[in-house]
């Protein structure tokens, strides 16, 4: 295990360090006091595991194919873009543009997140990204959504705030989207179809959250013990006619 | 098109941050440029501000103009303009100091002055609506001359580089304010110039603005029709100017004046209760060409307090904090981590949602 000292480090010489370390073979490496550097993670192709202590910059583990990161704070924007493997877990918030085009790996949230998570989402095969987020989530979640999955529980709530904001899954055309509680039919995309979830559906999300409630020390079955919405594409090509005679 | 300027639009996406005390006590300049200079990179060196309210107690009842200045000619023009329509009480060049970053400044100075009471009393005009007009004058007719800021007890410090380079060319460390913006510039359509840079102003207005507004023609024409001229070929300018409009002209609520640049969009309105619909469409209907649209991060201060605002469906990040006396925002929870690591609070608005911070006992911006 090796560690830095983020204090006063430019993020480009910050990111050298951990590829330099990381090509020593170190498999674990600590970042403390993280503040703001931005790009951290990103395109390893490595299974090391970085553990962030702070708050670390925008654009977070883009392009990854392996790596886990373990955020001890909140991440801002931009984070697991384009993620191709790996796991991410955040122990606050994360900002806007969470796992944007992700196409692999797991990101889980313990606290809310901002506007525009998982859009452009894809899955291929095996290949399925997921997200968890124990919060509540901002406008254009899974917008444009094509794979993988969602999962939404808005734990911890602020007293009547709302768990998803608008504009849910427009134009999602794959993949599924999973919220704990009700979402209103005007927040979600005319593309979506809310349905409530069945036996099969209830053992899925159990296997999906099994591993995240231990992450963050919850009790999977308090968390399975409530109704569940699922959101599917209605069309896997919604707009197939839009410029057919 | 006067000397100094470009001749086209600027836009730009950029990096803002504020702090103010609630409690109205002032703290030093040092810990707002540590908060810009952390989003170093959201800038590229071609603009960088503050604006500082508070920093002038011992002028507080005059108005402080802070001045750009081409060359020794323009100065002329303009002191003797200064000197028929204001009492000129001091006149002197702003403090600076040599950073290596810093290159070609124009000849930067404030004035503090009282309008002329004879000439006042003969315009008919409120003693603010008179300065404005002054300010609005200089800007559109005087080649070489740019009014920086013109409120009571503030001051806008700007120009072109880094805003933490800027900060110490200004030497910002040296003042006390108890409400501190500031802006990192990163001009996408036009090059940066000094008169360009964040905050822009008007009276205690200031304006720091992370975005685009694709609306500004529209809202330019509007405010032409009310006698602002849009000189700085910058939408910013336009934000500020709509604001001084609603707010001091119009005198709206703040509310209202937010609803009228971060209009609901017409799918909420049809959600909205009879009363609220009807208030909402109402504030179309009048203000419609205040709409801003495009996307944008803006803090509005003021001698009160501030307004920070996203557009309506959030293009731009904007991130508040709270501790015991003090607010904070920024693009970056990092820029409010980097001054207090522990805050007691933390959040995002939702887009459109106005953040207000005001100093305790106001009711208003």
């Amino acid at each position: 295990m090796a560690t830095i000292d983020a204090k006063g480090v430019y993020y480009r010489q910050l990111n050298k360090q951990i590829k330099d370390l990381v090509a020593q073979g170190n498999d674990e490496i600590v970042l403390n006091n993280v503040n703001g550097h931005r790009y951290i993670g990103d395109g390893l192709d490595s299974n090391v595991k970085l553990i962030i202590n702070g708050t670390p910059g925008n654009d977070m583990a883009a392009f990854t194919n392996g790596v886990e990161i373990i955020v001890n704070g909140n991440g801002q924007d931009g984070i697991a873009n384009t993620m191709n493997d790996g796991k991410l877990v955040i122990r606050g918030h994360a900002g806007d543009a969470l796992g944007y085009s992700m196409r692999g790996g797991e990101i889980y949230v313990k606290g809310r997140v901002g506007y525009r998570v998982g859009i452009h989402m894809k899955g291929y095969k095996d290949k399925q990204p997921t997200i968890i987020v124990g919060g509540t989530a901002g406008d254009f979640f899974g917008e444009y959504m094509a794979g993988g999955r969602l999962i939404l529980l808005g734990l911890e709530r602020e007293e009547g705030k709302s768990i998803i904001g608008n504009h849910v899954a427009v134009g999602m055309h794959g993949g599924v989207i999973y919220v704990r509680g009700e979402v209103e039919a005007y927040k979600v995309g005319l593309e979506v179809e809310v349905l409530p979830i069945d036996e099969a559906d209830r053992e899925e999300l159990k296997e999906y959250l099994a591993d995240y409630c231990k992450e963050f020390d919850l009790d999977l079955s308090e968390v399975m013990n409530a109704q569940f919405s699922k959101l599917i594409p209605v069309s896997s090509r919604p707009y197939g006619n839009m410029y057919a005679y | 098109m006067r000397g100094s300027r470009p001749t086209e639009k600027i836009m730009s996406g950029c990096a803002i941050s504020g702090i103010l005390n609630r409690r109205g006590k002032c703290f030093s300049g040092k810990e707002i440029m540590d908060s810009i200079a952390l989003m170093h990179d959201r800038s590229n060196g071609l603009g960088g501000g503050f604006a500082a309210y508070g920093i002038y107690p011992d002028h507080k009842d005059e108005y402080a103009i802070h001045m750009f200045y081409d060359d020794l000619e323009a100065k002329e023009k303009v002191d003797y303009f200064l000197n028929r329509h204001f009492v000129i009480l001091v006149s002197e060049k702003i403090p600076t100091r040599e950073v290596e970053a810093i290159n070609n400044p124009p000849i930067i100075w404030r004035y503090f002055v009282r309008p002329d009471e004879r000439k006042l009393s003969e315009s008919g005009l409120e003693e603010d609506e008179y300065v404005a007009q002054s300010v609005m004058n200089i800007n559109a007719n005087y080649r070489g001359a740019f009014v920086v800021s013109s409120g009571k007890n503030m001051g806008v410090f700007k120009g072109v580089g880094y805003p933490e380079d800027i900060g110490e060319f200004y030497k910002l460390e040296e003042y006390e304010a108890y409400l501190w913006t500031a802006h990192g510039r990163f001009p996408t359509n036009t090059p940066g110039w000094w008169g360009g840079a964040h905050p822009f102003t008007l009276l205690d207005w200031s304006i720091v603005h992370n975005g685009e507004i694709s609306s500004y023609g529209a809202n330019k024409r509007y405010l032409e029709m009310f006698d602002y001229k849009c000189t700085m070929q910058t939408d910013t300018e336009a934000i500020t100017y709509l604001f001084d409009l609603m707010l001091r002209k119009h005198n709206l609520p703040l509310e209202v004046a937010v609803k009228a640049v971060a209009a609901p969009l017409w799918s909420e309105v049809e959600r909205m209760d009879d009363e609220e619909a009807k208030l909402v469409k109402s504030i179309r209907a009048v203000y419609g060409s205040a709409l801003l649209n495009g996307p944008f991060s803006i803090i509005l201060g003021h001698k009160d307090g501030f307004l920070a605002l996203n557009d309506r469906i959030k293009l731009r990040p904007l991130v508040v904090a709270e501790d015991e006396e003090r607010t904070y925002v920024a693009s970056e929870e990092a820029a409010i981590r980097e001054i207090c690591s522990k805050p007691e609070k933390l959040w995002s608005p939702r887009g459109g949602e106005p953040v207000i911070g005001l100093l305790e006992g106001r009711s208003g911006v």
